[in-house]
């Protein structure tokens, strides 16, 4: 297990972020939402507590607490008053090593992943990015987090306690704390609590397979809701600010390109947007637009316009609020300590060191426009994948398979 | 310890400041009393269209000069408008104080350009597209318009598609000059602050504030009780084609932002009705019965509505709100416990301290508090509020509300 701290002895809360390689990714083809499931089947009692002790001695403690899966960890977190930490991290070590597991409680856990994956149904954004996280990563890596509602069905007791015991130890495992906590403190807490944990290997590292082309799901609805991703760099990847910059000049911040030309100059829509999503060795971009049918294609055809034109006329003041936009995050995140200890752990885990305020700051000051221009320029977006729904589909440049869904 | 100060500028525009000198960021804020409930029919989505336009350009910037410096000063800022309100705010390094104060004030005087108007109908339009797809498709807009009436603080927000079509740019500027006059306005700001030179550099740059007046050229019908405004409806089941859960909404009488038992309300509101370990968590989320199922008091300037939440399969909507019933009748009959005070005050005392830590997220209190009741409160006395509260006043609150208390549902489903 590797334990991170960062003091930060300005504030009166603490903060843990635990991230275990217990991810979708590793889940039986046949059981997607078994990860899931198995995140809150552990926190359904543990050691000498019940479900509901648990509740309430994370209430008294005043945690603000969060857990769920990703595509390769089950993550658990919570701020707090700094002097509950210790007792806090006492806590999850007994949820994530001595869990009960209780079968009497599996219909119930069982019923709550069901809800959720009927609650995403009714969100035609999710439905979207959800298919174009399928369309690009490919079966495994783009899996669903909430899991599938057949898959959900076939999970047995048995292999709730299967896939706790063979992905749920010490290997891989990263605890980030922040907050005002002194380091040495927090590695003596850790030590005691998590230190009897056994380590296991770790399972391979699965392989991206998705590809490109257009898929429609029919809808009723009221606008078309338009889903694009292409293949980029991950995160750690040494070229990765020079991409991340252009994406941050497509879309981060009101005077970004996508909100200026799409939204702003023409009115064509509410939301546009484009982020990076990164994986340990894969990553993608991935953008969204939502807007009335008739108006959908021009959207969709001045978007992808947009990013194909991203080095057109980059100027130095375009560059420049993007580094005055990210230093102020960077700045500002020393105010929480929550959002501290879960960058501490995702960099860790994507680039396999913490990765400091300063040494971020000082790659992104160093960034010029002729580097973005540059990697750009080599490695222009292709191989579309793409995703709408809505009443009508719509012409692109990748090849279709419409689908469609009632 | 963060200090308070205050001041009313000479033209009555009101100034308000948590300062805390410790800070890395100082968050600043326009909180205006211009939101749906200040509209007539015609005037319909007014506020939240103005907040748009804002954005759009003034004397000395263009509307792309806005929203380049907004990002030149490296700003976690936006704006939104609620049923009282319409706020505009920024978060930013106090290195960029008088550069953001500037901006935002030089916003709150818009060009409301024709040209400018009629783009931003169209994303206006696009919005309210956005949310009829959206869970709980329109239903906490609709259980407002059933308990309050569509006009007043059942008015919603967004407009409807048909007043949208139907506004001017001319309406939209008579509009402006009567509600964001200095007297209807706070400046609200929180974090590492330079007081006194904001103070000045504000009574600069609004000294000609006091002038706005309407032209009086747009003459508006007063509104008729007996009609619908155009878009709307009272029918209290949404119909939505192709959705799987049912949306459940149910609404009535709260407490006011001045009532006396509205911190009672909310730590009843918490053991009834928290994510992860209230009475309705117990019984309907963790048992998987219902997606959401949750109880909350929203506070206006002078009344107030209780929101019940249930989010479930269609078929299991019944027994669902019958337990949600039960729960509540349990709660007037027998109150609650010692420990389920015990334990919702030392959650909440912590989400008070956390929340504190970050100036943003202080700025909304402070603004809207001293807006509408002209009221500082600070973190320590908020503490305090919460931890006089007893399981009597708890019980009292259970009664006062739920108690013969009459209610009205809305539900969204596909049948």
């Amino acid at each position: 297990m590797t334990v991170l701290v960062q003091p930060m002895p300005w504030l009166r809360t603490a903060a843990f972020s635990l991230a275990l390689r217990a991810g979708v990714d590793v889940e039986p083809e046949s059981e997607s939402g078994l990860s899931g499931l198995t995140c809150e089947m552990v926190q359904r009692g543990a050691g000498p507590h019940s479900s509901r002790d648990l509740v309430s001695i994370q209430d008294n403690l005043g945690m603000d607490r969060s857990s769920g899966v990703s595509t390769s960890t089950s993550n658990f977190g919570a701020s707090m008053p700094a002097e509950s930490l210790e007792t806090a991290l006492a806590l999850y070590a007994e949820i994530v090593l001595n869990p009960h597991l209780p079968e009497n409680q599996l219909e119930d856990a069982r019923m709550m992943c069901l809800q959720e994956i009927r609650a995403n149904q009714d969100e035609p954004t999710h439905r979207v990015m959800q298919r174009l996280r399928q369309m690009h990563y490919g079966s495994v890596l783009g899996r669903s987090t909430n899991g599938t509602e057949e898959g959900i069905r076939e999970i047995k007791q048995e292999d709730v306690r299967r896939f706790f015991e063979t992905n749920y130890h010490a290997g891989g495992s990263i605890v980030a704390v922040a907050g005002n906590v002194e380091a040495d403190s927090v590695f003596r807490w850790v030590e005691k609590s998590f230190g009897r944990w056994h380590t296991k290997p770790l399972p391979e590292m699965s392989m991206a397979s998705g590809t490109s082309g257009y898929e429609h799901i029919k809808s009723g609805s009221s606008q078309t809701h338009i889903g694009f991703a292409f293949k980029t760099i991950p995160y750690g990847h040494p070229d990765y600010f020079r991409m991340r910059a252009g994406i941050g000049i497509l879309s981060d911040g009101m005077s970004s390109r996508l909100f200026d030309r799409v939204r702003e100059q023409q009115g064509l829509c509410y939301t546009v947007t484009a982020s990076c999503h990164s994986l340990k060795q894969h990553a993608g971009v991935f953008g969204y637009a939502g807007t009335t049918p008739e108006r959908a294609q021009q959207t969709l055809d001045v978007t992808l316009n947009e990013i194909s034109g991203m080095t057109e006329g980059l100027s130095e003041s375009e560059l420049e609020r993007w580094k005055i936009r990210i230093q102020s995050l960077l700045i500002m995140e020393q105010e929480s300590s929550a959002s501290r200890a879960s960058s501490l752990a995702s960099d860790f885990y994507q680039v396999g060191r913490p990765i400091t305020t300063e040494e971020l700051e000082s790659a992104i000051e160093s960034l010029t426009t002729d580097q973005i221009c540059s990697y750009w320029h080599n490695h222009p977006p292709s191989d579309y994948r793409i995703v709408t729904l809505g009443p009508d589909p719509l012409n692109t440049p990748v090849d279709s398979i419409l689908k469609s869904v009632q | 310890m963060p200090v308070f100060r205050e001041t009313t500028l000479s033209n009555g525009l009101r100034i308000a400041a948590e300062i805390d000198s410790r800070g890395y960021s100082a968050a600043f804020g326009y909180f205006v009393r211009a939101g749906s409930r200040n509209e007539t029919d015609q005037q319909s989505g007014l506020s939240h269209f103005l907040e748009h336009m804002m954005f759009k350009g003034t004397a000395r910037r263009s509307a792309a000069d806005v929203n380049r410096e907004l990002d030149e000063l490296g700003g976690q800022g936006n704006a939104y408008t609620t049923e009282e309100q319409t706020v505009y705010y920024a978060t930013v390094l106090p290195k960029f104080q008088d550069r953001l104060i500037d901006l935002l004030t030089d916003m709150l005087t818009p060009s409301l350009s024709t040209d400018e108007f009629e783009t931003e109908r169209k994303v206006i339009l696009e919005e309210i597209a956005k949310y009829e797809d959206q869970p709980p498709f329109g239903a906490f807009e609709r259980s407002m318009e059933i308990q309050f009436g569509p006009r007043g603080l059942g008015r919603r927000v967004l407009g409807t598609a048909e007043s949208i079509q139907e506004m001017t740019a001319s309406r939209m500027r008579d509009y402006f000059l009567s509600m964001y006059r200095p007297e209807n306005l706070v400046l609200a700001a929180s974090g590492n602050i330079d007081f006194d030179a904001m103070v000045e550099q504000v009574e600069t740059l609004t000294s000609d504030w006091s002038q706005r007046q309407t032209t009086g050229e747009n003459l508006l019908h007063c509104d008729t009780a007996d009609s619908l405004p155009p878009g709307i409806s009272l029918e209290p089941h949404l119909s939505v084609p192709e959705i799987n859960q049912s949306y459940l909404v149910r609404i009535s009488s709260g407490p006011s932002e001045a009532s006396e038992d509205r911190y009672a309300a909310r730590v009843l509101a918490s053991i009834l009705g928290d994510e992860g370990g209230s009475r309705m968590f117990w019984d309907l989320i963790d048992t998987g019965r219902a997606e959401v199922a949750t109880i909350w008091p929203h506070e206006f300037t002078d009344c107030g509505a209780w929101f019940t939440y249930l989010v479930c399969d269609p078929a299991d909507a019944p027994s669902n709100r019958d337990q949600i019933d039960r729960i509540l009748s349990d709660v007037v009959k027998d109150g609650v416990t010692q420990e389920e005070l015990n334990q919702t005050l030392n959650k909440a005392s912590a989400g008070i301290i956390m929340q504190s830590e970050r100036p943003s997220n202080r700025l909304f209190g402070l603004g809207s508090r001293w807006l509408t009741q002209g009221k500082y409160l600070s973190t320590d006395e908020r503490l305090e509020k919460i931890k006089r509260v007893t399981i009597d006043d708890v019980g009292n609150a259970a009664r006062n509300y739920f108690q013969n208390a009459s209610h009205l549902e809305v539900i969204a489903s596909g049948h």
